[in-house]
């Protein structure tokens, strides 16, 4: 026992990742968390689309099934995991069966280097912006394999088309990356590194998150980049390869049940990693706004009390509700479950706000935070934009966004080169 | 990586040859990040398994696919393959039993954490000239492909 307890406690003191350290308890222990975390974010997206986007189209969305529809994402698993599961007759047995578990892989693969504090990935790979762009384009071999293997011609369409579309935007992703990359190596040694925690570390050394570097340059790496992040996970506006008016589902009409919510999960997944890749590269990963700006150990402190802050804010809106629910006797258990869920979220903001915890949380949430407004983003943009036609969206990705990434990279090098010259 | 490749050339359908082949693509990116080269096994991923088998699929889905499944598979030229097997196989053994010494200078080097950086340096380095003429190859490739597929020029 003793030497066991051992291994699992060396780790604490160590500021490396486990996968630095090589401590495998600890990996296993970071995997499960990001697993749980995931499962747990994929879910509350699927709440909080289906409300958001009904609060900006004026109407109100699930109500019914918990309070205020909380409980809706829950019957909607069980709705899938007791649905009927189907398997065209003329479909590649193999290959349908492989498809879905594919894209779930790539898309949760990616997560082993998103770097939500110094220390908190699983590992720390010094090629890991290029691991997470890579792995996350095996996604496409998934679509493309589900489309084929549903042996149904709108399923083939849409695949093939959400793969195109998927391997054009991914060129322009690139070049908005290097361009990010590119900022890192404004240091004294000259080098740079692809590392997702060196990326954060570079933004933590140079002072200012690379957004708002070499205005508008990095602004504009940005936004290109977000825009062929939402291409790339098939969301509005780019989402004529699974929209229900445009082919039926695309290339998951034929799969029910547990293999959807599979290709569910991972779309929400991919959309949670492209977001960290553009958090982690442009808005400083786990950094707290202002870090230069609004410096010192007073305005840390402040800053420290935002995440305690955050939860009592939602317990707080909880219990508004929960009052302001209507006085009928079958609405009684709805009240008690929202004041209780309203209580559970006070606690945590309690718990938070001590600061024992608040230190180890404050890069895990800062991170969250980040990630959890480009997910709004994401329901803005589906509730907002018109989907864009085929052609004009290929026209978009080839012709739009790659000659201004290019243009981007370019300038940035250029602005660099002419900075490291000037002040040398 | 030897099950992917064996797939890839006796399976009758085209498609899951497709998939075996990136199979074995994706368990080449690890032998290069067995030999210590991270940098390209993420290029293979990105570029190989994710990019050029993308387009080979797309290819092999729009060909019609009944007809090439029930092809006759045949073996004619037995003899060469056997020939070219047998010193293949030969070259293999000599360089296994033989080990590094065939190679002295280019022993595995140790885990290295700047490998992009030296990758980097040594292409835009020492290597300029003939990085400009893979981009230059590049863009007649490219040019071809529009020539060839466009209706009127």
């Amino acid at each position: 026992m003793g030497p066991i307890i051992q291994y699992i406690t060396s780790y604490l003191a160590s500021d490396q990742t486990p996968g630095a350290a090589g401590n495998v308890f600890w990996m296993l222990v970071y995997i499960m968390l990001v697993f749980v975390g995931l499962s747990v974010a994929v879910i509350a997206m699927n709440w909080l689309e289906r409300k958001i986007l009904a609060h900006m189209q004026v109407r109100l969305g699930p109500m019914r099934v918990g309070p205020h529809g909380l409980l809706q994402p829950i019957a909607d698993a069980i709705k899938l995991l007791l649905k009927e599961d189907i398997m065209p007759a003329e479909a590649d047995g193999l290959i349908f069966w492989i498809a879905p578990f594919v894209v779930v892989l790539a898309a949760f693969t990616v997560f082993v280097v998103v770097p939500f504090g110094p220390t908190h990935a699983i590992t720390d790979m010094n090629i890991g912006i290029l691991f997470m762009l890579g792995v996350s384009s095996l996604s496409v071999l998934g679509i493309v394999m589900a489309g084929w293997a549903s042996n149904s011609h709108y399923p083939l369409i849409g695949a093939l088309r959400s793969s195109a579309q998927m391997v054009s935007y991914e060129v322009a992703m690139g070049l908005a990356v290097v361009s990010a990359v590119l900022m890192t190596s404004l240091n004294a040694e000259g080098t740079g590194t692809l590392s997702m925690i060196g990326i954060v570390q570079a933004q933590q050394a140079q002072g200012e998150w690379f957004i708002f570097k070499f205005f508008p340059l990095g602004l504009i790496a940005f936004f290109i980049f977000a825009v062929a992040m939402v291409a790339e996970t098939n969301r509005a506006p780019f989402d004529l390869a699974e929209a229900e008016s445009e082919l039926t589902a695309g290339f998951h009409t034929e799969y029910s049940g547990f293999r959807w919510s599979l290709f569910f999960l991972a779309e929400y997944s991919a959309m949670i990693a492209v977001s960290s890749i553009a958090v982690t590269l442009w808005l400083g990963g786990w950094l707290r706004p202002f870090p230069n700006m609004l410096s010192g150990a007073t305005w840390d402190q402040i800053f420290s009390f935002i995440p305690g802050a955050t939860f009592l804010f939602f317990g707080a809106i909880c219990f508004y509700n929960a009052v302001r629910m209507p006085k009928h006797p079958l609405f009684r258990i709805q009240t008690i479950g929202l004041f209780g869920f309203g209580v559970v979220l006070g606690l945590i903001g309690l718990v938070l706000c001590i600061p024992a915890v608040s230190v180890h949380i404050q890069d895990i949430f800062w991170f969250s935070a980040k990630i959890a407004a480009f997910m709004y983003l994401y329901i803005w943009y589906r509730g907002t934009f018109p989907r864009y036609r085929f052609d004009q969206l290929m026209q978009m990705g080839w012709k739009v966004l790659l000659p201004m990434g290019l243009g981007v990279l370019i300038l940035t090098a250029s602005v660099a080169l002419l900075q490291q010259i000037w002040h040398l | 990586m030897l099950i992917g490749g064996i797939a890839v050339i006796t399976r009758k359908n085209p498609v899951h040859s497709a998939l075996a082949l990136i199979v074995t693509l994706l368990a080449q990116a690890s032998i290069y990040l067995m030999l210590y080269a991270p940098f390209v096994a993420g290029v293979q991923i990105i570029l190989y398994a994710g990019g050029i088998m993308v387009l080979f699929l797309f290819v092999i889905m729009l060909v019609s696919i009944d007809r090439s499944i029930r092809e006759r598979q045949f073996n004619s030229q037995w003899v060469v393959g056997m020939i070219a097997a047998t010193a293949l196989g030969g070259l293999f053994i000599a360089v296994y039993t033989k080990g590094t010494s065939i190679f002295p200078d280019r022993a595995l080097p140790t885990v290295e954490n700047d490998n992009t950086q030296k990758i980097a340096t040594m292409l835009y380095g020492q290597y300029m000239f003939t990085f400009e003429i893979a981009s230059l190859l590049l863009l007649v490739a490219i040019i071809g492909a529009v020539v060839m597929a466009k209706k009127r020029i």
